[in-house]
This record gives C-alpha cells, structure tokens and sequence, in this order.
C-alpha cells in the first residue's frame, strides 16, 4: 500500500530523511515510533503529498508522488495535531465542505454514518467552537475518513487530549482501522501506539533504525526494543 | 575554500579604471552645459546608474523564473544579488537626480512619473528585502522571493504608464527636441562620448558588483553549511 | 469509495460557501473592515477638512485608500484562518487544483470587499450628500479596480501569513504592487465624479483592465509555488 524507497528530504542545507526505506502492506497498522526531531512529521507530511521529496521514490495507493498527487489524494486521508477544522462551522458543515472537496455526491448519509462512528451524532448541528478538543479530534478523525480512504495517516492524535478524551480515541481508531485500511500512525506514546498498531517501526536520525511486529515482542517489550533502536 | 578566480580581480582593476575614466569624462573633458552650468553634469552618472538599476530588476524578474522553473539555487543567489546591487544604484540615481531637479526644476522631489516609479520600484525591493528577512527555509525563501521579483517586474512598467495620466515634467533627453523648457537639452559630440562611456562604464562596474554579490551569496550558503556540520 | 475528483469550479465554490457560511455566522471580518472604514472616513474627514469643495476632488482618492486599508485587514483576516488550524492543509489534502484554492479564497476575498464597499458607499453619500457616486460607471470602476486589488492581494497574503512577520508585512508587499491598480482607479472614478468625457476616462480603465488580466493570470500561475512545500 506504501513503498518508499531511499527517500531522502532536505529543508535547505538541513537533511531530515537520509535514504530511509519503508514498507506497508495493506491493512497493517503501523506505528511511526522516534524521538522529537527524527523526522516523523516530516516523513507523514511527505506521505500526506504536502511535502516533496528531494530524491527517492514515493509511492502511495498504487501511485507515485509528487507526480501523481492528486490520484494520492483521492485515497488518503489525514489527522494531524491541528484539527483542520473550521471553528464558525457546525460539525455537520464542516463534514459537507470536506465532502464536496472530495467530490462525494450524495454525503448526507455519509455524514450521518461518520458522525455517529466517531460519537459525535448528538453535537451535529454545534459549532465546532464550542468543542472540546478531545471532540475536535473525533471530528477531525471524521473529516478524514469522509470519503472512506484506503490509507489513514496519524500525526501524534493524542497531542493535548486527557485520559478520557485519550480512550475514546482509542476505539475510534480502532474503528477506522477495522475496515481493512492500511493506518500508519506517529506517535511518542508507547503504551497507546502499543496496544493499537500490528507493527513498530522506529525512526531515528533520518532511517528506520527497527521494526517489529506485535509477535516478536513474546520475550521483549516494545520499551526495551524502542530504547535499543535508539542507542543503536 | 574557493579562492577568488583571476578573470574577477581583473574585472575589479578595469572597474576602477573605467569609474576614473568615466569620472574624468563626466566632470573634466564633456562642455559645460549652456543653460544649466556644472550641475548638469551629474546627468551622465545619474543616467549610468539608472540603467544598470533596471537591468539589475528586469535581471532579477527573469532569473525569478528561471528559478521557479529549475528550482536551482544558483538562480536565486544571482537574483538577490541583482536586486541588491541593484537597489544600491536606483538609490544613487533617486540622490543624483535630486541634485540636478534641485537648480533645474527649483525643488528635490516631485511626483513625476519617473521619479514615482523609482520611488515605487525601490519600495517594491526593500519589500522583498523585508519579505525575505521573514522566513527561515531556504527554498521557501527563494521561491517567495522569485513570485515576489515577478509581481515586481510586472507592477513597475504599468505603474509608470498609469504615472503618466496624471502629470509629468521629466526631460526626455534622447530623440525628443521640444524638452528644453523642461530642463532638457542636446547633446554635444564630447557630451554623448562622456554619456556612452558612462553607460559602459556603469554596466562594467555593475557585473563586476553582481558577481561578487553571487560568489558571497555561495559563500555565506557554505559556511552555513560548515557551522551545520559542527553542530552535527 | 475512490470517487471523481471535482470540477474546479464545484471545489472552487466550495471553498466560497464555506467562506460565506463561516462568515454571516460569526461576522469577524466583516465587521472589523466596516468599522475601520468608517474610522478611516471620519480621520479624512477631518484631517482634509472635507468641506463642498474640496470633496470634488478628493472624495474618489478618500474612497480607495479607504478600500485599500480595509481590504489589507480583510485579506490577512480570511487567510489567517486557513493557517492557524491547520486549514490550508486541509485543503491541500484535497483532491483538487491548487487553482481552485485561489480562486475560491479570491472570491470570497472579493465578496467580502464588495459587501463593505455596498455599505460604505451610500454612507459616504449620505453623510457627505454626494449623489454623483451612484453611477453605473463609477460602479464598474470599482469591481475592476476591487478584481484586480483583490487577485494580487490573495497570492501576497498566502505568502504573508507563512512568515514570521506575518502581522505586518501584508500592506508592505501589497501596496508596492497595487500602485497601479489604485491609482489607475482612483483617475478614472474622480473622473466620472467630475463629469469629465467617456474619453478622458478611457485610458485608466484601460490599464485597469490590462492589470486584472496580467495579475489574474499571474497570480493563477504561481499560486502552486507559494503554497506548495
């Protein structure tokens, strides 16, 4: 579903991304594991088709970037920190604006059916201002899945929420990526990251330094494994 | 460490010759003008520098676009130095034409279509100074800056011809023989001789600069390069 | 699911309804360029001493920078939202045209300064009882004059609002470049005011119409540098 090769990205003479090479097969859930400063974002945001590539190949639901962006687009679907949401817009409004730009013709039902799977059916007809940002996040998880993408992206979807807030999350995801959607998510949550994702890759100075899946962790944990990704 | 190359110290040595040259032309050999005096003599200079000033914008445009097309950095390193160096020449020609507007026309400044398009366009290029000064990513940077020359070049010449709808009373010195009431005048064979060697000596002096504004250009990229390795 | 992408023209009014919707409800914008209009009108008024006479001549000039003023507040205001949550992205995840991003925010941009200018106009005439302003021409003057302001000013507010300066450097970039087009607007509207010739207008309009065209497609043209990464 995601084939990156040798992909390396610069921000003028700074290089964030040296050459790393990743692989997603579709329905698996990855965690994007790394400290601050590794790349993470960077390397969604180059997934997301927000970022170029300065040399490598990118590809993405079957269709390389940044040539065959649009088609990317089509089939992906993002949740950032920022909510991507509009506060003077109602949730519903907000779901139809993003409807129409993925030109979904029929979106009333779909609304519908996003709203109540992310539990905010209730609040419909509220402003997005007056959420909380535990609520926002669902939304925006919402807006993301509207029109049904093969590929989710996560950047760090538990930024600023409480525990609560942290556990209905949980399920929301769980949700999205029950459909068979291929999920890649960043995360410096270890326990969440942990109980969700099928696999773990680490993403330390530009290259994933490790990876693992959920079986190889019978006699280690993903805390040791993470910290000797790190060292090493 | 690159060592400065032969061919540009002896662009330095015949700037200098031909600025004395020039200078001696301009002061000494060309005719006291009748009507004005000694004061039109600053028209040669102020004439030379107004030149390379608007090579030095149309250069920039079109190495603007040069760099949005092929995103190299060397087309921006060479199109903030033509801006600067030019800028440093439309201003000298903004002071000259003071001095000689001074006896001529009894006053510094007046908005004059030519004089409001200089002040404009150097307005327009301390903006991109400004604009520049204002982000951090390199490539962001000189893809703004590129738009930005663009939008510039195009404005000026439109801001003149509006310009000329309200009023002007700026000699139009070469083919137009009904100035003189203006402050115009014609010219003498030792007076174009002085005015042609001005205009080259000018467009020497003006390369020899923009060169070495490029080379510092690559030399600032490299030690920014070197202190980024350190860091490392 | 995989659904066609839209036409450039659903995504571009997409973005304007959106706009819209946003704005009747919350009336930010609107309401700060409206008052600020009419500060600007009141210092004007005073400071120039807008007495019968002097009015002839300056009420077109008093106009424009007035526009100009509130429009630089409006643009920053309308792209400030897109960046601060993360909107911009939002829409750039879209599968759509960058175009059709430009043009839906221009649009918006320009409905917000034709609403301003709809309220501000018959204020001035009436508080100043000058009727003159009510011709077709003068109208016409000002949406090709807003167009072209508005085109430019919408490409230089995507790039404003991604520096650090971002507060203040909009008019900096903006006016420089719009010289033209308000001068130009500013000729032709207090010649309509002053009842002069069709003809002796002829020319502004013109270069006003040559600005929209060249600053239109410009900014349509490199829209997808500035907000690309």
């Amino acid at each position: 579903m995601i084939e990156v090769k040798k992909l390396v990205k610069r921000f003028g003479l700074k290089t964030i991304l040296r050459g790393l090479d990743f692989e997603v097969q579709p329905g698996e859930f990855v965690a994007l594991l790394g400290p601050n400063g590794a790349g993470k974002t960077t390397f969604l945001r180059i997934l997301a088709s927000l970022s170029r590539p300065s040399l490598g190949t990118v590809k993405v639901a079957g269709y390389s970037l940044p040539h065959e962006s649009a088609k990317v687009r089509a089939r992906l679907g993002v949740v950032s920190h920022l909510p991507l949401l509009y506060p003077d817009l109602t949730a519903e409004e907000n779901l139809q604006f993003y409807a129409r730009m993925y030109g979904l013709v029929n979106h009333a039902s779909r609304i519908t059916e996003v709203l109540s799977m992310v539990g905010l059916e209730a609040r419909r007809k509220d402003l997005v201002r007056t959420f909380s940002r535990g609520m926002q996040q669902r939304l925006a998880i919402g807006r993301a899945i509207i029109h049904d993408p093969d590929v989710v992206l996560f950047d760090e979807p538990y930024t600023g929420l409480d525990q609560d807030a942290s556990e209905m999350l949980d399920e929301v995801l769980r949700s999205v990526a029950a459909k068979g959607r291929t999920v890649v998510m960043t995360s410096h949550d270890l326990a969440r990251a942990e109980d969700l994702a099928t696999r773990f890759d680490i993403l330390s100075r530009g290259v994933i330094a490790a990876s693992a899946t959920r079986d190889d962790f019978r006699n280690t944990n993903l805390l040791d494994f993470y910290r000797k990704a790190i060292v090493n | 460490m690159q060592s400065k190359p032969i061919a540009l110290t002896i662009l330095d040595i015949i700037s200098v010759i031909v600025l004395g040259v020039a200078t001696y032309l301009a002061l000494v050999f060309a005719p006291t003008e009748a009507v004005m005096g000694q004061v039109q003599r600053v028209f040669y200079f102020h004439v030379g520098t107004a030149w390379v000033g608007l090579l030095g914008f149309v250069l920039a445009a079109i190495s603007g676009i040069a760099y949005l097309v092929t995103k190299d950095m060397k087309w921006d390193r060479f199109e903030v130095a033509a801006v600067e160096v030019s800028t440093m020449f439309f201003f000298i020609t903004i002071v000259l034409g003071s001095i000689w507007a001074r006896p001529a026309w009894n006053t510094w400044w007046t908005w004059d279509p030519r004089l409001t398009t200089a002040a404009v366009t150097e307005l327009i290029y301390v903006a991109y100074f400004m604009l520049r000064a204002g982000i951090e990513d390199p490539e962001k940077r000189a893809r703004f800056g590129a738009v930005y020359t663009l939008l510039g070049g195009l404005s000026a010449p439109i801001t003149f011809m509006v310009i000329r709808l309200f009023r002007t009373i700026h000699p139009v010195v070469i083919g137009n023989q009904s100035a003189e009431a203006q402050g115009g005048f014609s010219m003498t064979p030792d007076m174009r001789t002085a005015f042609f060697f001005a205009l080259f000596a000018f467009t020497v002096i003006f390369i020899d600069l923009l060169w070495h504004r490029i080379r510092l250009g690559g030399l600032q990229e490299k030690v920014e390069q070197l202190k980024l390795n350190v860091s490392m | 699911m995989n659904h066609p992408a839209p036409s450039l023209l659903k995504a571009t009014f997409a973005i304007v309804r959106k706009d819209l919707a946003a704005e009747f409800r919350s009336r930010e914008l609107l309401s700060a360029m409206l008052v600020f209009s009419m500060l600007v009108i009141l210092i004007f008024n005073f400071a120039l001493e807008l007495d019968v006479k002097v009015r002839q001549s300056v009420t077109a000039g008093v106009l424009w920078t007035t526009f100009a003023f509130a429009g630089t507040l409006g643009l920053n205001r309308s792209m400030a939202v897109e960046k601060d949550r993360g909107c911009m992205d939002g829409l750039l995840l879209a599968p759509v045209d960058r175009s059709a991003i430009f043009f839906g925010k221009a649009i918006s941009n320009l409905a917000f300064m034709l609403i301003v200018e709809a309220i501000v106009i018959p204020l001035y005439a009436m508080l100043y009882n000058e009727v003159r302003i009510f011709q077709v021409e003068f109208l016409g003057v000002l949406l090709l004059g807003s167009i072209g302001y508005i085109a430019v000013g919408t490409l230089l507010s995507a790039m404003s609002v991604q520096t650090r300066t971002r507060d203040v450097l909009l008019p900096i970039l903006l006016f420089p470049v719009a010289v033209p087009v308000l001068l130009a607007s500013v000729k032709a509207s207090g010649g309509i005011i002053a009842g002069a010739d069709f003809a002796e207008i002829l020319t502004p309009l013109n270069l006003l119409i040559v600005y929209d065209i060249i600053f239109i497609a410009v900014a349509f043209m490199v829209f997808d540098f500035v907000v690309e990464e």
